[in-house]
């Protein structure tokens, strides 16, 4: 029996619901054609950091101010260059690159600090032509004083004027710590997001016990970690009206099977292309068409979803019931 | 003629901008004033900016200005047209190869900006020595006079060589012209076309070298014909003046601007005339303009064309009415008769006056004016004229300076102004990081190139390369602007920095009624209070329109930390009306997308766009009270107690003053007192770190790292503590040496510049609060009163005994008082540790050979000198002789101090029955290893002077004169990269092979950092630098291994910041060896483009990564003589390179090549690493037997 692996992401038609994650594997054009050969039914690029632009335009010009017009022999230190090209000109290249050599679509990411930076930068990506924009908001409310309601106000706020700025579909790659994360959803979509990433995996500050200071400290995924936002996937499905895709302990075609069966549209991988390597995905595939075909699914579309909150025989397993379950198959069923 | 283009550019860039149009190749070297010149051309080179023939022209930077000219005799003997760029030292280094270019007759141009030759002191100035002494070379020399003719006489001597075949240095004033900003009317590429004869540079290019056409020059020529053929080339001297002349008539016929051998200015039946050449010619036509209008008939000569001298045309130039002339030379020739120029127009005269005029010859005075860059003005001009005109005028004088010593000098009035008063003439006072010398650039091109005005823009820069001020001179003009000079009176004045108002009379320059623009930290309606009496005083009696801007604030506001150009810009063209403040507004955003723009900044643009925008809004006018308030005072510029000389002399040069110095004042052989800087209390800190002895571990890295020497340490009784003001710090210290005795960690908090590199290298953080260290950046005002206090009694409180140091240790070292303090560097230095660490070791019996460069620069540029002596008065005799020859130079004391010592020896053999035959074997055979041994050297000597003043004869006096040679004496030669891989390499190379005990220390920044970063042969691979705009494409020169081929040559690569321990002993174990050592010594610069502070943390990664191997070569080491005391390389070379702008740059204009020559790169550390073990190997255990086969002399 032939199986159908295609699904749609954002509006996209994707051969299979397999996708690169946005990670620096997806920078080069080699990597995304390795991809694409294995299989992968769409790449998210590393994102474009709006902050690290800011930080680069402050280093090039404090490179040519410091110590400029100070002193009688040395008024400048450093050649004036023709033309630098930033990280934006880069990053565009490489959609432009992408969307040149690979078949398969080609979605940008961002990841902005201000509202003029996000719109500038979406627009850019969305004329170099990106098939969808993926929104990396990452936002940390360290001031105290702001309340949970402000930091959603800035999610939508932002999602809203993004999303309005640009026809190419947008999906906003979210983080758990909402206090209602399907309520976010809601407000998301309603904002203009055309598709939901769940969840992303925050860079965090490591104590370094040499040095005694903070560095920043990313962790490959474990497959454990699957298991957030598939409760979140399967929460959603059929309560929002937007694509959802999985991301965060995909590791195996099963990941991804559960996936698909919480209802998300696409899973996405990243941490799996590490430990893997590329190829990974092929591999993934034959295993995904493989269940399938022992279980009798004929579809990605008639699986997905089949396990969610709502379509679960059990929902409540994917409410608080799940602990009790635990609970209880550890400690035994009296007889 | 195309439409007229106006641009505004600096007098080199419209040179070089000729030059590269009607050059093929251009040899290059750097050198301040002309460097920009070779830059300029470099960069154009390298954006492929074509010459009139189509090609871009070649740009090599070579090892020498000798090297460069050898180049172009080279290039020109291929065929090519060619041209260079250099000034002082440089030119004379040109000198041979000049007679050669001269004397086979060949076209080229070489564009110098003329330039102080080094005599009793370097400056970097401008005057015209340097031109002066290369006029018997046999080359055409021209003169321009400003920005214009900087360009328009280029032109003429690129055309007129290939005419007259003989080469042309054309020349135009240092500084006064090559950096002044100005508008002019630039020629087209097809303007240019249209002057060069292709005939005539196709008639060189058959004259040159071609094994097709074989012929021999540079013969060797005999007393049989050489006179003759010396001979030969007359005709071509004697036709060149008319060349040129017919060159600039073509010049005129086609652009309009008319120039002439000799051009007359004045009153036709004029009385009185001043010759002059350059920039003071526009000054001295001022004061004509100005005597003329007022009935005097007064005229002006501006020699154009200096060699060859036609005097029939000078005499043909001049009024038949002249009665005298006063000839100006920007020049001295101490023991000449006159100097050059007034000796030619006597020769002129002399020669053609009875038959051109056929009247009584003029009088002929002559006089110096402006050496240096002094300052040359109108009002200077009037006081010659008045001199010429009187009965018995002084015959050589000066003018611009007091002579009381010989009395040559004229008096002038200072308050004469001829300027118009619809000339826009402003001021404005800043500091180098603030950006005011940008904003005014700015302000200049938008007003030269978008009104019909002229502007004039000249910048003055202290000597300091951390925390300098400088002051802007600009203007604006409905007419052409002659005279370069500084603005005497302003009005408009400017003060960008608040602090300033204390030290700086910067209202002196105001006049009457004007307007004063201060950016305040206080509000209008505050201001007036915190303001110093004397500035109160002087804005009520000149009545001032006061405004006040919080430009900090506005910059802070919009992200633009402490860049406040483009706020105190816009209130500039708010204040002064120029054009419409809405027109302004939008130029300085053009200008600011012009400058932002093509380095990708689109945020930093909108950053300024926001300034601009609020900067208007936060102008307030002050009004001001009718008296003065103030309690405060500005305060004198060294303390009031301070030695004669200090406060008389280097006082006045600190409070900008030294101009009102008079020739008495000032040593006539150069020499100056050492252990000045401690009396300039330059404050220049907003941060300063503060210690906490609690957490403290007395490590001593903070003190070692400091590069101003503003970080002490010192062990003591703890009783003296009896006398410690209040919040003087101490610890007990923790180790076991010093048990019982107290230590202190002390900041100078006036000299400190805030750089944090001791915060970063400090080890240690709070148990509790980790941010907090054992050293802390804090706000200095918060501090400072305190601090002063305690480092005046830190100062008092006594050194600890030298030899009960453990001097071989980080801690210890910095126990030993530093005789090198408080210098001018930059903030952050990574040389001057170095310097101070070899200070502390062997200050106090050193002599240093300084080759020019940073660290001559912050070692002796005046007012101030950091080398400094201890308490017994002792400390380094330091001399800066050239640039190329510090290691002769050194070697040369070397010599000296060998001989004295041989003469000392003789004497004191031949005194022995007398002093006592013990005595003389117990001085003579001190070995004087330790600080035990030469403290017990000393006393032996003193105890010897004593013993000789008894015995009284001529030989116990000559002994005693030579007798403190017998302490060991530390000779060393400091120098850049650039002296000693460059430049200085001939001379540091057979140093190294003399096998006398002299000790190099190369301060390795990889690059030309006191020239502004132009690539050495040290830079790396793959570093961006001036002149490698692209990246330096070949391998660094191994200057150690070179050493180490000789055997006998004690070789040390070191970076304090990676491993200080390694650097002390290495350092010390090379000065204890009594041959040649040489001591490479990684120093971060400015020219990494790198966050300062971090320096050494730099340093740590550069060794870490093999890029910076440590290693030492011992000659006295038989087992090992080269050891590697790196690890291998760990880490790739990439991530070390990518956090420093000289690389990450290249990654952003050529990533494809950045990511070539950073995999050569990689491919380069570890090559070297593994090529030093096998080396290492090879020698250990006798393998090389060539080690010790030449052992020191």
């Amino acid at each position: 029996m032939s199986v159908d692996l295609r699904t749609q992401y954002l509006g996209l038609e994707l051969k299979n619901p397999l996708v690169a994650s946005a990670c620096p594997l997806t920078e080069s054009f080699d990597n995304q054609r390795r991809l694409e050969d294995a299989g992968a039914a769409a790449i998210v690029m590393p994102s474009l950091f709006e902050e690290q632009i800011l930080q680069e335009e402050s280093n090039f010009t404090g490179v040519h101010e410091f110590g400029t017009n100070s002193f009688a022999e040395a008024l400048s230190y450093f050649p004036e260059p023709e033309e630098y090209r930033v990280s934006t000109e880069e990053y565009l290249d490489r959609i432009q690159a992408a969307k040149r050599g690979l078949t398969i679509p080609v979605i940008a990411s961002l990841n902005g600090t201000s509202l003029g930076g996000w719109l500038r930068y979406a627009k850019l990506i969305e004329e170099a032509g990106a098939d969808a924009l993926e929104l990396n908001i990452y936002f940390v409310a360290a001031d105290v004083e702001m309340s949970g309601e402000e930091v959603e106000r800035r999610y939508l706020d932002l999602v809203q004027a993004v999303a309005s700025s640009v026809s190419i579909p947008v999906a906003v790659k979210i983080g758990p710590y909402f206090s209602s994360v399907g309520h976010m959803a809601r407000q998301l979509v309603d904002a203009g997001a055309k598709g939901l990433v769940l969840f992303n995996r925050f860079l965090q500050p490591d104590i370094r016990l040499d040095t005694l200071d903070t560095r920043p400290h990313l962790v490959l995924s474990t497959e454990f970690e699957l298991l957030l936002p598939l409760r979140w996937i399967a929460v959603l499905y059929g309560r929002v009206n937007a694509s959802l895709a999985l991301t965060s302990g995909v590791h195996s075609a099963h990941g991804a099977i559960k996936g698909l069966l919480a209802g998300a549209d696409v899973v996405m991988m990243a941490s799996a292309l590490y430990k893997q390597g590329l190829s990974c995905v092929g591999a993934m595939i034959e295993q995904m068409k493989l269940w399938m075909e022992e279980n009798d699914y004929h579809s990605v579309s008639q699986m997905k979803g089949s396990m969610s909150h709502r379509n679960s025989p059990d929902p409540t397993a994917f409410e608080r019931g799940n602990y009790m379950k635990a609970l209880a198959s550890f400690t035994g069923t009296p007889i | 003629m195309a439409d007229k283009r106006f641009v505004t550019v600096d007098g080199n860039e419209a040179a070089a901008y000729i030059a590269h149009l009607c050059s093929e190749v251009m040899a290059i070297y750097p050198i301040t004033p002309s460097s920009g010149l070779g830059e300029l051309a470099d960069a154009w080179a390298a954006a492929g900016r074509k010459n009139i023939f189509g090609s871009v022209p070649h740009v090599v930077e070579m090892q020498s200005e000798a090297g460069a000219a050898g180049a172009v005799h080279g290039v020109l003997q291929g065929g090519a047209l060619s041209s260079t760029f250099t000034a002082s030292q440089g030119l004379l280094l040109m000198i041979p190869e000049m007679f050669k270019i001269a004397g086979e007759l060949t076209p080229v141009v070489f564009h110098v900006t003329a330039r102080t030759i080094a005599t009793h002191a370097l400056s970097i100035f401008g005057d015209h020595s340097d031109v002066m002494a290369v006029r018997t070379t046999g080359f055409a020399l021209l003169a321009s006079s400003s920005v214009q003719e900087a360009q328009d006489l280029a032109l003429v001597a690129h055309a007129a060589t290939l005419k007259a075949r003989v080469p042309f240095l054309h020349f135009y004033d240092g500084f006064r012209t090559s950096h002044e900003v100005a508008k002019i009317e630039q020629l087209s590429d097809d303007d240019v076309r249209s002057m060069i004869d292709f005939e005539l540079a196709r008639s060189h290019r058959e004259r040159a070298m071609s094994p097709e056409r074989p012929f021999l020059r540079g013969t060797s020529q005999n007393p049989d014909v050489f006179f003759q053929a010396r001979e030969a080339c007359n005709p071509f001297y004697q036709k060149a003046p008319q060349i040129v002349q017919e060159t600039m008539d073509a010049f005129a016929a086609r652009f309009g601007r008319s120039y002439h051998l000799f051009d007359y200015f004045g009153h036709p039946e004029a009385e009185t005339v001043v010759v002059a050449m350059a920039s003071g010619g526009g000054v001295i036509e001022e004061a004509v303009d100005h005597l003329v209008a007022r009935g005097r008939k007064v005229g002006l000569i501006k020699v154009r064309l200096y060699r060859p001298f036609d005097g029939a045309a000078l005499v043909s130039a001049l009024p038949k009415t002249v009665k005298t002339i006063a000839v100006l030379d920007r020049t001295k020739e101490p023991g000449a008769l006159g100097e050059p120029l007034y000796l030619d127009v006597i020769g002129a005269v002399a020669e053609n006056w009875q038959q051109e005029k056929g009247t009584r010859a003029p009088r002929i005075i002559g006089g110096r004016y402006g050496l240096s860059s002094k300052e040359f003005t109108p009002s200077m001009a009037v006081a010659v004229f008045d001199e010429a005109a009187k009965p018995s005028p002084k015959q050589h004088f000066t003018v611009g300076i007091v002579d009381d010593v010989t009395h040559l000098s004229l008096d002038y009035d200072p308050q004469l102004s001829t300027e118009g008063e619809d000339v826009v003439r402003a001021v404005f006072f800043g500091l180098g990081s603030d950006g005011t010398v940008s904003a005014n650039r700015s302000s200049v091109k938008i007003i030269g190139e978008n009104t019909p005005n002229y502007a004039q823009g000249y910048f003055v820069y202290d000597s300091r390369k951390a925390g300098s001020m400088t002051t802007s001179h600009v203007r604006f003009s409905p007419r052409p602007i002659k005279g370069s000079y500084l603005v005497h009176k302003a009005n408009f004045v400017a003060c960008h920095q608040f602090h300033f108002l204390e030290r700086i009379d910067v209202l002196s320059v105001a006049e009457p009624g004007v307007t004063f623009l201060l950016n305040s930290p206080f509000p209008a309606d505050v201001v007036w209070d915190h303001l110093p009496a004397e500035v109160q005083r002087q804005i009520i009696d000149k009545r001032l329109k006061f405004y006040v801007v919080d430009a900090y604030g506005v910059a802070r506001q919009t992200g633009l930390g402490v860049r406040i150009n483009t706020v105190m810009q816009t209130c500039f063209f708010a204040l002064a009306k120029i054009i419409p403040i809405q027109e302004a507004v939008q130029q300085i955003k053009d200008q600011i997308v012009k400058a932002y723009g093509k380095k990708g900044g689109a945020t930093i643009i909108e950053k300024n766009f926001a300034a601009v925008d609020r900067a208007i809004e936060s102008l307030h006018e002050v009004q001001v009270p009718s008296q003065v308030t103030s309690s405060l005072h500005m305060v004198p510029a060294v303390p009031t107690d301070s030695p004669e000389f200090v406060r008389d002399v280097l006082g006045m040069m600190i409070a900008y003053r030294g101009d009102d110095l008079p020739v008495s004042a000032l040593p006539p052989d150069g020499t100056f007192p050492t252990g000045t800087t401690k009396y300039e209390k330059r404050s220049i800190a907003l941060d300063i770190p503060i210690w906490d002895p609690k957490i403290c571990i007395q490590c001593g890295l903070c003190s070692l790292s400091c590069p101003h020497a503003a970080i002490r340490m010192k062990v003591y009784d703890p009783a003296v503590l009896s006398g410690a003001p209040e919040g003087f710090k101490s610890a007990a210290w923790r180790g076991k040496e010093y048990a019982g005795m107290s230590m202190t960690i002390q900041v100078a908090p006036d000299d400190c510049t805030g750089c944090g590199l001791c915060v970063e290298v400090c080890p240690v953080r709070d148990k509790e609060v980790a941010k907090h260290k054992a050293i802390d950046l804090l706000p200095k005002l918060d501090h400072l009163e305190r601090e002063r206090a305690a480092f005046d009694f830190f100062l008092s409180v006594p050194e600890i005994d030298r030899k009960q140091v453990a001097v071989d240790t980080v801690k210890g070292s910095q126990l030993l008082l530093p005789l090198f303090e408080f210098s001018g560097a930059c903030a952050g230095c990574g040389e001057t540790p170095y310097v101070k660490l070899i200070t502390q070791f062997f200050g106090d019996r050193m002599m240093v050979a300084n080759a020019t460069g940073c660290s001559s620069i912050y070692g002796g540029n005046l007012p101030c000198t950091p080398y400094t002596s201890n308490r017994e008065g002792r400390g380094p005799a330091w001399n800066n002789s050239l640039f190329e020859d510090a290691a002769e130079f050194g070697l040369g004391m070397r010599l000296a101090v060998d001989q004295q010592i041989e003469h000392a020896t003789n004497l004191l053999k031949k005194l022995a029955p007398q002093v006592g035959d013990n005595f003389v074997q117990e001085l003579l055979n001190n070995p004087q290893e330790t600080e035990e041994q030469i403290a017990l050297q000393r006393r032996l000597v003193a105890d010897l002077k004593a013993k000789l003043v008894t015995i009284g004869d001529a030989d116990a006096r000559n002994l005693i004169a030579a007798a403190d040679y017998f302490i060991r004496r530390s000779i060393w030669s400091f120098g850049g990269d650039g002296w000693a891989y460059d430049i200085g390499f001939g001379g540091l190379d057979h140093v190294l092979a003399s096998g006398r005990d002299i000790n190099l220390l190369v301060l390795d920044t990889e690059v030309y950092s006191n020239t502004g970063g132009q690539a050495s042969k040290a830079t790396f691979r793959g570093a961006v630098a001036k002149f490698a705009a692209a990246g330096k494409p070949g391998r660094k020169k191994d200057l150690g291994l070179i050493a180490m081929s000789y055997g006998n040559v004690f070789v040390g690569q070191i970076a304090m910041g990676a491993n200080p321990l390694h650097a002390i002993r290495t350092i010390r174990a090379a000065e204890s060896y009594r041959g040649p050592s040489i001591l490479i010594a990684l120093s971060h610069c400015i020219g990494w483009g790198i966050d300062m502070s971090k320096g050494f943390d730099y340093q740590k990664e550069g060794v870490a990564t093999g890029y910076w191997p440590l290693y030492h070569f011992d000659p006295r080491d038989r087992e090992q003589p080269l050891r590697v005391d790196s690890r291998p390389p760990k880490g790739a070379f990439k991530e070390f390179a990518i956090k420093q702008a000289r690389f990450a740059i290249l990654s952003r204009t050529k990533p494809e090549r950045a990511e070539e020559l950073l995999r050569l790169g990689q491919e380069d550390i570890n090559f070297r690493y593994s090529l030093y073990e096998d080396f290492s190997a090879a020698l250990a255990h006798g393998g090389a037997k060539s080690v010790g086969a030449a052992d020191p002399a």
